[in-house]
C-alpha cells in the first residue's frame, strides 16, 4: 500500500497541511494520528478541522479530559484522545462507536488503545518530531480509495 | 437554607452539607488519585465505576458528619458539568433519586461556576465586578463575575489546560501521578532560569492561553538529553529540579500576566482564582506579589478547597438559587460534557 511522506518546517505548514487533508475528508472517514506526547497531534487536528470548514474562531482543544470532541463543519468531526484509556473496554461510557461509525469523519489521538476495533479503513498519520517546530508526517492509506484521494496531498501544498 | 451537595464530574466522589452558602457542616471526598496513579491520569470508565461504589457511603457519610437526616435538607445540589459524562451522571442520578425520593428541589451546577465558589467559603465575597482564574487538569479559563452574579468566559486555552500540561510534562518525565504536585514540589529547588521555555502570549490583546508549545519544549527536551535517569544508574545530564522550575515559571508567567491583563481591561480591584492549579506555591506567590504590587485584593482558596469538593457545589447552588430560584424539571436533566 503507498506511503506518502511530507515534512514542514514549521507549525504553519502543517496546519496547512491538515487544512489540506481536512478539505478532502468525507463522512466516514478515519485519520489515526500516531506520535509521542507533543508531536502535534491535536494541533495537526485544529488544521484538519479548519479544512472541514469548522469556524476558526472555535479552537481544536485537546480532548485529553473529555476523551471525545465534536465540531459542526462541512461533515461532523469527532475528535478522540485515547490517551486516558488503557483498554476499549474502559470506552463504554462514551459514544465511541458513533464517533468511529456513524455520520461523520473521525480523527483518533493514541489509536493503539484502540486495538482491534480500529478499523482498517483508514488513513494512519505517523508524525515524527525532528525538531522543536519541524515534523515529519508519514501517511498510509488502509485502502485504494483512500489512496487515490490522499495520494496526491504533497502535490498540492 | 440546608443544602447538600454532590461532585462527581472527575476523579473525586464528593458530598457536602453547607448551611446558606456559608456554613460548612460536613465536607467529604473520596479521592481516586491512589486508583488512577498507576495510568498517568483519570481513566473514564474506572472513574464512573469508582463513583458508583462510592457515592451512597460518601453521601450517608456526608449527612453523618453534619449531624442531620435527609429529611432537614431543603435541597439538593449536583454538577451538571463540564466532566466526564459517565462520571456526571453517577452524582446526578444519585442527587435526581435523593430529591425525588425526599420530594426536595434539586439544583443543577456548572462545575466551574462551583469552582468559583472556593475563594469565598472562609471570607467576605467581594463586591463584584472581579476576574477570576480557573485553572486545573480540565480547564483554563478567565472569568469576569459581573454584579447580577452571572460569569461570563473572556478568555481560556485554546489547546491544553495548565493542569494537563503539567500531567504530561510529569509522564514524560516518568514523575508520576498527580503530576502538578511532584512538579511543584521539585521546582522548590530549582532555578526558574535555569532553561527557557516559551512563553505563548498568542496575539496581542489575548486573554486566551496556548500550554501545548511549552509541553513540545518539554519533550523536545527530553528527546535531545533525554529523560532523567533513576538514582544509581548513571547521570542525568541537568537538574532535574531546575527543569521542573523552568517548566513551571514559564506556565506560571502567562497565567499571572493574562489575569492581570484582564484584571486591567475590566477594570477590576478584586481577583480570585480556583482550581487544582491554584494550589500551585509558585502561581499563589507569584500572584501574591503581583497583586499586592498594582494593589488588587487576591482572594485564593484553602488548598484543600481549590480541588474538586462538593462544598463548593453547595455554595455555588446557594448563590444560584438566591438569582434564579430552583432548576426547573430536574428530573429531566442531563450530564453536559462541555458547557460554554
Amino acid at each position: 500500500m503507498k506511503e506518502l511522506t511530507i515534512t514542514t518546517d514549521c507549525p504553519e505548514a502543517s496546519r496547512t497541511l491538515g487544512r489540506a487533508i481536512g478539505e478532502r475528508l468525507r463522512a466516514g472517514d478515519v485519520v489515526a494520528l500516531w506520535g509521542e506526547l507533543g508531536a502535534g497531534k491535536t494541533f495537526l487536528t485544529g488544521g484538519i478541522a479548519q479544512g472541514l470548514g469548522v469556524p476558526e474562531e472555535i479552537p481544536v482543544t485537546s480532548p485529553t479530559f473529555t476523551i471525545i470532541n465534536e465540531y459542526e463543519g462541512r461533515v461532523r468531526l469527532y475528535h478522540l484522545d485515547l490517551y486516558r484509556i488503557g483498554d476499549v473496554d474502559e470506552l463504554e461510557t462514551l459514544p465511541w462507536r458513533e464517533a468511529l461509525f456513524g455520520s461523520g469523519a473521525a480523527v483518533v489521538e493514541w489509536p493503539e488503545r484502540l486495538g482491534g476495533y480500529l478499523p482498517d479503513e483508514r488513513v494512519d498519520i505517523h508524525i515524527e518530531i525532528r525538531d522543536v517546530t519541524a515534523r515529519s508526517f508519514r501517511l498510509v492509506f488502509g485502502t485504494k480509495s483512500l489512496e487515490e484521494r490522499f495520494g496526491d496531498l504533497d502535490k498540492t501544498l | 437554607m440546608l443544602i447538600l451537595g454532590i461532585e462527581t464530574s472527575c476523579d473525586e466522589t464528593a458530598a457536602a452539607v453547607v448551611r446558606s452558602g456559608r456554613e460548612i457542616l460536613s465536607d467529604v471526598v473520596a479521592s481516586q488519585i491512589a486508583v488512577h496513579s498507576p495510568y498517568g491520569g483519570v481513566v473514564p470508565e474506572l472513574a464512573s465505576r469508582k463513583h458508583v461504589e462510592a457515592i451512597l457511603p460518601v453521601i450517608r457519610e456526608a449527612l453523618d458528619r453534619a449531624g442531620c437526616c435527609a429529611g432537614d435538607l431543603d435541597a439538593v445540589a449536583v454538577t451538571q458539568g463540564p466532566g466526564l459524562v459517565g462520571a456526571l451522571l453517577v452524582g446526578l442520578s444519585a442527587a435526581k433519586g435523593l430529591a425525588y425520593a425526599l420530594d426536595k428541589p434539586l439544583l443543577a451546577v456548572n462545575h466551574l461556576e462551583g469552582h468559583m465558589e472556593a475563594a469565598f467559603l472562609d471570607k467576605e465575597r467581594p463586591e463584584e465586578p472581579f476576574i477570576c482564574l480557573v485553572v486545573s487538569g480540565g480547564h483554563t479559563s478567565l472569568y469576569l463575575v459581573t454584579p447580577d452574579g452571572s460569569s461570563r468566559c473572556v478568555g481560556s486555552t485554546r489547546d491544553d489546560a495548565a493542569g494537563e500540561a503539567y500531567d504530561k510534562v510529569a509522564k514524560l518525565l516518568g514523575l508520576g501521578y498527580p503530576g502538578g504536585v511532584i512538579i511543584d514540589r521539585l521546582a522548590r529547588r530549582g532555578n526558574p532560569a535555569a532553561f527557557d521555555f516559551p512563553r505563548s502570549r498568542l496575539e496581542k490583546g489575548s486573554l486566551d492561553f496556548s500550554f501545548s508549545g511549552i509541553k513540545t519544549a518539554v519533550a523536545y527536551f527530553v528527546k535531545r538529553y533525554g529523560p532523567p535517569v533513576p538514582e544509581g544508574k548513571g547521570e542525568t545530564p541537568y537538574r532535574l529540579e531546575d527543569l521542573a522550575a523552568s517548566f513551571q515559571e514559564a506556565v506560571v508567567d502567562v497565567l499571572v500576566e493574562k489575569t492581570l491583563e484582564a484584571a486591567e481591561r475590566y477594570r477590576v480591584r478584586h481577583v480570585a482564582t480556583a482550581g487544582g492549579v491554584a494550589a500551585n506555591s509558585r502561581l499563589r506567590e507569584r500572584l501574591e506579589e503581583e497583586c499586592a504590587y498594582r494593589r488588587l485584593q487576591l482572594h485564593v482558596p484553602s488548598i484543600r478547597h481549590c480541588t474538586d469538593n462538593a462544598v463548593m457545589i453547595a455554595a455555588a447552588a446557594y448563590r444560584l438559587w438566591l438569582r434564579e430560584g430552583f432548576t426547573p424539571d430536574p428530573l429531566d436533566l442531563d450530564a453536559v460534557s462541555r458547557m460554554l
